[in-house]
């Protein structure tokens, strides 16, 4: 039942192969049996997920199940779960137990799914290599000395492994596309704005979007479906009527114009990877598509204007966590400053209180204009880039990462680490959907390509991305566990 | 040296919205300690914020009523600072563009001359909890019920050059935005505060000096103390020879003096930016002008209307205006009685003087405007007479009857107009009074007319204080002349 | 613009990050190789150009002014570190 995509899923329940009951029990068992190998889950809910699976098979005995009933999922642990443990990845938020459900999750919960439990990730999303984790590295399942990519590292490795037939990621800088690439699965972040972020802990609110990372791009149309709307208790979502993804995914794609971005075809770009993309964009041409050269001019600007936003952002949404009100509080505070200082020194990791660092440092008077100021005049020229761009093509491919997953300890040096996200920064910058598929693979490891979108263009992205799994079978390959 | 003092404010004002500013918990004041505080003001991980419909209306109100320019465009920013009663570790607050625009707000001193006060511009923030530092051993309680309160601050230009001018400008303020019904202005419940930049300037140079910002005056009594305190402290200051420094100070009303608040280290440094949790505000001509016709008659519209269609002095139409209740009250009375000036005449009087001594406000009066006009028509209509108005009055006040015609019914009050009745008692009093009449009849003509008031009060006595007034001292007149 | 030592340790008290002499002399490497790379914006020409706050130009929703959020003190307050008698703790704050 691990190798089946959750439209196989939705179906077998439908027509009785097996209950929820019983598919639950066989991922919560795998998870049992390989999870120590990965560490992608940080809390497995086993007994709520059984009772959860059982509600939901007594349901579809009334003839009241919904399309998603009874399908396990799992969640990042970043999403806020009502009374179970939501830590971000971090030793702050070890003790927390959000008080509330975020809103996707309400949503998902009201569509019947069960929720199999928390994945790991990089503390407080940040990091592209899950390494950055308090609850440790999660390990690639296509090769366990490899990082699964970050920051929704914990979902990627746990949908590849087969561990859950698809989970939920978040992504700033390139956190779902990434990791999905990374993992040999397909990774979806939508529009900004077209999925409320209400209980979804803020890294750089700004940036944020939550996303489906699942076995085939149909079921990430299936959980987008359950997943996107306007939520009143969320400013930044957009009021904007939610199509049926599904229901075009069958469009053919002949006259297609894909512009292929001669940026990200540059310099630092594996070779191997590169071929592996050309192979999947000629697959594109075989199926009716034209491919034009387009150009994104300010690509370079991407990585160095988002480190400078989405560390300003952090330092500020990060300040909550005073040891106050909730999370990790140091032992016998001498007086308010120690309390603030050693509760935060001892919470968070290396990389957050860098990016602290740096986001308050840039934000302070005199560095405003020259950093935050500079940064999001030049987001506006990225944006504008792709919005140039679409008026020629109607989405652009590329590679999602510039290599391969690489060793885990194998990037010591931040900047090195940042760089990785060259192809995928930009796109939250500009707050357009991309999705990333496994399109080959090189030296055993996954490639995935990269397709872009205009803003609100999912179900179209949805619809070429399933056009091309249906000539393929790169996304069916899963690493064998012995 | 003759030294001018120079004053700009900036005013808190609490906007009286059912809830938060950024989300749905009641803003009702004294409730247990953090029974009102959501996971939004709580600053919990993962929530958002989600502007309040009548923060913005009230904020745009308040700039309409002060003649100033509404953006088109507003923007949120994020304080960024630590302090325990600021859960997400800033405050939302809006820096470089904010709701309210330039505009001014007239001010009237006691010597009826009227100034004007710039400002600068007004705009949205929240506010923070609270800090209780008894009953906790060697510890600080939080309480977050205010945490997120909408907050209107009202920044004037350094306008003001007296306390007394200073003082003035917060009752302005106070009227106002109590007419516009954004804040019930109760300074006790922290309604409205006042920081205060002052500083001083030899006379004639036109650079301002370095000022001071006396922290959270919040009554009126203090305001102008705390400024004095403080010009005396900086020319005390100057005048030794030493400089004013850019400072924070608290004005403590027990030592009647004004003390640096410095124990911070450093400078802050507020990082200012964009809160990227919430959209630029956009407020167009539609809905501005839909605000305009929401606002109410404006205390200088009201003064104005009170003189010239009202007829009543300057001193009365500024009295009745002073705050929205009273004026309404008024009104009430002047709409029951028809008489203006009679309403302004016991409005100001026997009511201000019995709320005064019973130090009630005008909304807590035992007598209703309705009892009170219903009171004055009789009078009015000669029902009864000054002296029984007063008495009826009383008994109103003290509750023991619910209308005027009741008390005028069941004490006998109702005035004695019939000629024949009057007439009776006059002969009498003059047939009592041999000594007086004599006494009147020798005294010389000038003096007679004061004379006659020992008679008039007689026959008021012995007609138990109904016989109307004018006629007994009409019929005095003529029969005591008729004597002659 | 380089970041010296004295400025990590600023930021860090800013942040209220509690540092020790040698982990801001590890920062300011660290910092001072991610400010390099974001130094090449300085290049970019933005003449003109108005900064983009969101990534969509969407305006300000309003909510009604309604208070509907119910009583949950005890729920919020089970994850606080110190509570008593409803209110939050902290280490006694002087004014």
């Amino acid at each position: 039942m691990h190798d089946l995509t959750l439209a196989k899923i939705a179906q077998g329940l439908a027509k009785g192969e097996f209950s929820s009951r019983e598919l639950t029990q066989h991922f919560l068992e795998r998870i049992e049996k390989y999870d120590s190998r990965f560490n992608s889950f940080i809390t497995v809910t086993g007994e709520r997920a059984l009772t959860r699976a059982d509600a939901a098979d007594t349901q579809r005995a009334a003839g009241q199940a919904g399309i998603l009933s009874g399908v396990p999922l799992a969640y990042k642990d970043i999403f806020c779960t009502e009374d179970i443990r939501t830590s971000c990845g971090s030793k702050m938020l070890d003790n927390f137990k959000a008080p509330y459900n975020a809103t996707v999750v309400e949503k998902l919960e009201l569509a019947g799914t069960v929720n199999l439990g928390k994945t790991n990730m990089d503390e407080f999303a940040m990091g592209s290599s899950n390494e950055t984790s308090f609850y440790g590295p999660v390990r690639n399942p296509w090769n366990t000395d490899l990082v699964p990519g970050g920051s929704s590292g914990g979902s990627a490795a746990a949908v590849a492994a087969g561990l859950a037939p698809a989970a939920l990621g978040t992504d700033t800088g390139g956190s779902i596309r990434q990791p999905a690439a990374f993992c040999g699965i397909t990774g979806l972040k939508p529009t900004y704005g077209r999925v409320s972020r209400y209980g979804m802990i803020a890294y750089a609110s700004s940036l944020d979007q939550g996303g489906p990372m699942a076995r085939s791009a149909e079921d990430c149309a299936l959980l987008l479906n359950a997943m996107a709307g306007h939520d009143p208790r969320d400013s930044t979502s957009v009021s904007r009527a939610v199509p049926d993804y599904t229901q075009s995914l069958d469009a053919p794609l002949k006259g297609l114009k894909i512009g292929l971005p001669r940026e990200y075809f540059g310099d630092g770009l594996d070779e191997g990877v590169e071929r592996a993309v050309r192979e999947a964009i000629a697959v594109y041409e075989s199926l009716g598509a034209s491919v034009i050269d387009v150009s994104l001019p300010h690509t370079q600007h991407a990585v160095p204007a988002y480190y400078v936003i989405a560390p300003a952002e952090a330092s500020s949404n990060l300040s909550r966590y005073d040891g106050v009100r909730f999370g990790h509080r140091c032992d016998d505070p001498q007086d308010l400053m120690d309390l603030y200082k050693r509760s935060r020194a001892e919470a968070f990791g290396e990389e957050v209180k860098r990016r602290i660092l740096i986001g308050t440092h840039t934000l302070s008077e005199g560095f405003f204009d020259a950093y935050y100021k500079k940064a999001q005049q030049v987001r506006r020229l990225i944006r504008q880039d792709f919005l140039d761009a679409f008026e020629k093509v109607d989405v652009l491919m590329g590679p999602a990462a510039p290599t391969t997953a690489f060793a885990l300890g194998n990037k010591a040096d931040p900047v090195q680490m940042y760089l990785q996200d060259i192809y995928t920064i930009a796109i939250n910058l500009a707050g357009i959907p991309g999705i990333s598929v496994p399109a080959g693979f090189h030296e055993g490891s996954p490639v995935g390509l990269q397709i872009l979108g205009p803003h609100f263009g999912e179900a179209h992205l949805l619809n070429v991305a399933h056009q091309y799994q249906q000539a393929t079978d790169w996304h069916t390959r899963q690493p064998d566990l012995p | 040296m003759q030294w001018e003092t120079v004053i700009g404010l900036e005013v808190h004002v609490q906007l009286a919205t059912q809830s938060k500013i950024f989300s749905g918990a009641s803003t009702a004041y004294g409730a247990e300690p953090n029974t009102q505080a959501c996971a939004v003001d709580l600053g919990l991980p993962g929530v958002l914020p989600v502007l309040n419909e009548n923060a913005v209306a009230m904020a745009v109100r308040f700039g309409l009523a002060i003649d100033a320019e509404i953006p088109e465009i507003s923007v949120f920013d994020r304080k960024n600072y630590f302090y325990p009663d600021l859960p997400k570790g800033y405050q939302t607050s809006q820096m470089g563009q904010p709701i309210v625009g330039a505009g001014e707000v007239e001010i009237t001193l006691e010597d009826s001359s009227t100034h004007t006060v710039r400002i600068h511009h007004a705009h949205l923030e929240e506010d923070a909890g609270k800090s209780v530092h008894e009953n906790f051993h060697s510890q600080t309680g939080i309480d977050l019920n205010r945490a997120g309160t909408p907050l209107l601050e009202i920044v004037s230009e350094p306008d003001m050059r007296s306390p007394k001018e200073a003082s003035a400008y917060v009752r302005a303020l106070h009227t106002l935005v109590t007419y516009l019904g954004i804040s019930d202005g109760n300074m006790n419940e922290g309604s409205m505060r006042c920081d205060v930049n002052v500083s001083v300037r030899p006379k004639g140079q036109e650079s301002f000096g370095t000022r001071a910002e006396v922290k959270n005056v919040n009554s009126f009594r203090f305001i102008e103390r705390a400024i004095e305190v403080e010009v005396e402290r900086q020319i005390d200051l100057l005048e030794d020879g030493g400089t004013v420094v850019q400072e924070t100070r608290l004005f403590d009303p027990d030592r009647d003096e004004t003390r640096s608040m410095r124990t911070k280290e450093e400078a802050n440094d507020y990082r200012y930016f964009p809160c990227p949790d919430l959209l630029p505000l956009m407020l167009d001509q539609a809905y501005v002008d839909h605000q305009r016709t929401l606002l109410p008659e404006l205390p200088a519209e009201k003064r104005q209307r009170f003189k010239e269609v009202l007829g009543l002095s300057s001193y009365d139409a500024a009295v009745l205006t002073a705050t929205r209740a009273m004026a309404e009250y008024f009104e009430q009375v002047h709409t029951r009685c028809s008489d203006a000036k009679l309403a302004a005449n016991w409005v100001q009087g026997e009511l201000s003087g019995r709320l005064n001594k019973e130090n009630l406000d005008i909304t807590q009066s035992p007598v209703s405007a309705e009892q009170l006009g219903d009171l004055l028509l009789r009078l009015k209509d000669d029902t009864i007479n000054g002296k029984a108005a007063k008495q009826v009055f009383a008994e109103l006040w003290s509750r023991t009857f619910e209308t005027a015609d009741e008390v005028i019914e069941a004490k006998g009050l109702k005035q004695v107009t019939d000629t024949a009745a009057i007439e009776a008692v006059v002969d009498q009093v003059i047939a009592d009074n041999p000594i007086q009449v004599t006494q009147y009849k020798d005294a010389e003509p000038d003096k007679r007319g004061k004379m006659i008031g020992f008679f008039v009060g007689q026959a008021m006595k012995a007609s138990k204080g109904t016989a109307n007034p004018q006629q007994v001292n009409q019929l005095l007149k003529q029969k005591l002349d008729a004597l002659l | 613009m380089a970041i010296e030592h004295a400025d990590v340790l600023r930021a860090a008290h800013l942040a209220r990050l509690g540092i020790d002499d040698a982990d801001a002399t590890r920062y300011v490497g660290d910092l001072s190789r991610i400010l390099e790379m974001v130094d090449a914006l300085q290049g970019v020409d933005t003449e003109g150009v108005a900064p983009l706050a969101h990534p969509l130009d969407a305006t300000q929703p309003l909510r009604a002014d309604e208070a509907i959020e119910p009583d949950r003190r005890e729920a919020f307050q089970a994850c606080a570190p110190s509570v008593s008698q409803g209110y939050y703790l902290v280490p006694r704050v002087v004014e």
